[in-house]
């Protein structure tokens, strides 16, 4: 029997949390992700938890460095604007490997820009969230459900290898209502290695521990870049996600990821039903990357068109990915505004017509 | 032989990296001596600032959390939201809690966060080499107040207990000085008092130090206390701003 | 007879302790240099140490222990 109810991808967001053994949250309000703080001041007081809002994003992501240094899963979430600010107090949390997890509801930039869903973050979470040499586990939901499973799935990956991890979601998906099943959501649990380095107090039985990311002297801090990228090796090795949809035959790989997919598949049906063959690619996790996947595609496809919400962020990622040894297109729309399918079969046609 | 002064347990036995005379030693002393007397070393949470004391985690044997400029009553905040039966205190700066940590420091305070936060002021950022600090005197000279401190360009210094006392989660705030033994003595009081009161779950107590900076004040240790006394101490009144267990 | 100790490796020669003195008997030891390259402090007559521990008050390296015949 299933367990269905119909919620906000918002709300979602924090239930699932609260499900995976989140009960602290801080966060400052910024639309369109305010309704993921207003569900947790409703709830954590009703489970011994803590909402707490914070003066500033720059405190929130502060905040959660102090409780995820206590051992315990934090979050926090904001949109664009607010990431920005995070960005300190993310990569602080990457240099002291701290584990939490960070959600992302996108809206249009840059600048105070819109309040309509975008895409526009890509480069900063994929890239470059913060400055020094760091990845986060950067996962993009593209339904309710997913976004809940990936909840779930972003505390473990970032409690077993102690880096902070990103929902980088959109405005969409985050207003949207869908149906959602947290019973089947939650039924992949992992072991999780003993956070023996917490910072809660040595009560006299262990030697202190610090938390920290300062390494005054270089070839120490090399060192603790270099082991911290050894963790990344092995987030690349074993935490890809991506999802196909018949590229096997494919001429032409549409890329996208998050909401943006959905509209794809859709132009997909459409160009499959006027005989152009098109297939779908849709990286899950947006770090680490689906190389692979678009490795293997690229043997058989003629073909890449990226579609985003955004000026072209991933295309890089795609043509590093395929080695370029097929064409990339790009086609998106930015600023908040969402393509149609239509707009999407008509850059396919293009394309096929090129390729005849 | 009876010991009548050591070194505490909770201060880690490593030398300072601070330079000669500087009072930071000091007021990290009277910390562990504080955590020592009231035998909480094994619950302590202490976090580290960014500035001269930013090695602080080094020198005390309870756990110890870096934070970011600034951000280290937010820190506190997360620690002791999660952990409120551990005493969480936080060692900064006049740059870190009154400059670019402004808005932690106030809203740690305006919530009432049951914290304990040690505020070093000393008038000029030591660690990045003598610059103007939010509580640089006026007329002070700094590397980037050369021609000393203008209120009319630079604006004026902050006076953080007189600022803090009139926010009501506040519980206690006392300015001390580390010049003379008695003044220290007097340090070491309120700063345990500080702790005690954090124990008590009685909201956020904060004590202000008033602190040399021999090296980039460009005076000897010696010089450099006298300096405090006669420049700092009439700009910045020794005294309790607020204590909720007055009268 | 009380006993004042003095850690002199970590002495950084700053002489607060020495101007803290109330019987004046503390002073820099200019014929000595410690691993650090400072001349530490010391005691000149320990016989008139009172024990006050103002000296260790002062000292902002914790280098001094103070020990009181009882």
């Amino acid at each position: 029997m299933s367990n269905k109810v119909l919620m906000k991808g918002n709300e979602a967001l924090a239930e699932a949390a609260i499900r995976n053994g989140c009960i602290y949250f801080f966060g400052y309000p910024i639309t369109p992700q305010t309704e993921l703080a207003e569900y947790m001041a409703k709830r954590l007081p009703k489970v011994n938890g803590v909402c707490l809002q914070a003066e500033s994003e720059v405190a929130a992501i502060n905040m959660v460095l102090g409780a995820a240094s206590s051992g315990v899963r934090a979050m926090t979430s904001s949109s664009s604007p607010g990431i920005s600010l995070k960005s300190e107090g993310i990569s602080y949390m990457v240099g002291s490997d701290l584990p939490c997890l960070i959600c992302n509801v996108q809206r249009g930039g840059p600048g105070l820009g819109g309040i309509q869903p975008a895409q526009q973050d890509y480069l900063q979470a994929t890239k470059a969230n913060g400055h020094g040499d760091l990845h986060l586990f950067v996962v993009a939901p593209a339904s309710v459900q997913e976004m809940v499973s990936l909840v779930g799935r972003a505390f473990d990956v970032a409690d077993t290898y102690r880096v902070p991890a990103m929902i980088l979601a959109d405005g969409a998906l985050g207003q949207m209502m869908e149906p959602v099943d947290f019973d089947a959501a939650l039924s992949e649990r992992r072991e999780l290695p003993e956070k023996t380095w917490a910072t809660n107090g040595h009560g006299g039985k262990r030697k202190k521990n610090i938390v920290n990311s300062l390494f005054i002297n270089p070839d120490e801090l090399e060192k603790s870049v270099l082991e911290r990228y050894q963790r990344y090796a092995k987030i690349e090795e074993n935490e890809v996600l991506y999802e196909e949809t018949m590229v096997e035959d494919a001429d032409i790989v549409i890329v996208a990821y998050g909401i943006t997919s959905r509209i794809c598949k859709s132009a997909i049906e459409m160009a499959r039903a006027e005989g152009i063959k098109v297939g779908l690619v849709r990286p899950i996790t947006l770090w680490p990357y689906p190389k692979a996947a678009l490795a293997k595609a690229a043997e058989t496809a003629k073909h890449f068109l990226v579609v985003e919400l955004n000026m072209g962020q991933m295309v890089d990622d795609v043509k590093v990915a395929t080695n370029c040894r097929r064409p990339v297109s790009f086609f998106g729309r930015t600023g908040g505004m969402l393509p149609t399918a239509e707009d999407v079969l008509a850059e396919i046609r293009k394309i096929n017509g090129g390729i005849r | 032989m009876a010991v009548v002064f050591d070194k505490p347990h909770a201060l880690s036995p490593v030398p300072f990296h601070y330079c000669p005379g500087c009072t930071h030693g000091i007021v990290h002393r009277l910390v562990a001596e504080a955590i020592d007397s009231l035998g909480i070393e094994g619950d302590t949470i202490g976090i580290a600032p960014v500035g001269c004391s930013v090695f602080a985690y080094n020198y005390f044997e309870c756990d110890m959390i870096e934070a970011a400029h600034g951000r280290a009553p937010a820190v506190a905040t997360g620690v002791k939201r999660t952990n409120p039966d551990k005493i969480v205190f936080t060692y900064q700066g006049d740059g870190d809690l009154a400059a670019i940590g402004t808005a932690e420091t106030v809203h740690a305070v305006t919530r009432g966060e049951n914290i304990t936060i040690i505020f070093i002021n000393n008038a000029i950022y030591g660690m990045t080499g003598g610059q103007m600090a939010p509580t640089t005197l006026p007329g002070q000279v700094t590397t980037t107040s050369p021609y000393g401190r203008n209120p009319i360009v630079q604006g004026n210094p902050i006076r953080v207990c007189e600022m803090l006392s009139t926010l009501d989660g506040l519980a206690f705030a006392q300015r001390v000085a580390v010049d003379t033994p008695a003044h220290v003595n007097q340090a070491k009081k309120a700063i345990e008092k500080a702790f005690k009161n954090q124990i008590e779950k009685k909201g956020l107590s904060i004590v202000e130090v008033l602190s040399t900076c021999p090296t980039n004040w460009g005076m000897t240790p010696g010089d450099a206390l006298q300096w405090m006394r006669d420049n700092m101490m009439p700009y910045y009144p020794l005294g309790v701003y607020k204590d909720v267990d007055a009268k | 007879m009380n006993k004042v100790t003095f850690r002199t490796e970590l002495c950084k020669g700053c002489g607060l302790c020495v101007d803290a003195c109330p019987k004046k008997i503390l002073a820099l030891n200019t014929d000595v240099l410690n691993e650090k390259g400072y001349h530490p402090a010391g005691i000149t007559d320990q016989d008139k140490c009172i024990a006050c521990a103002m000296c260790a008050m002062m000292c902002p390296d914790v280098v001094i222990k103070v020990e009181k015949n009882i």
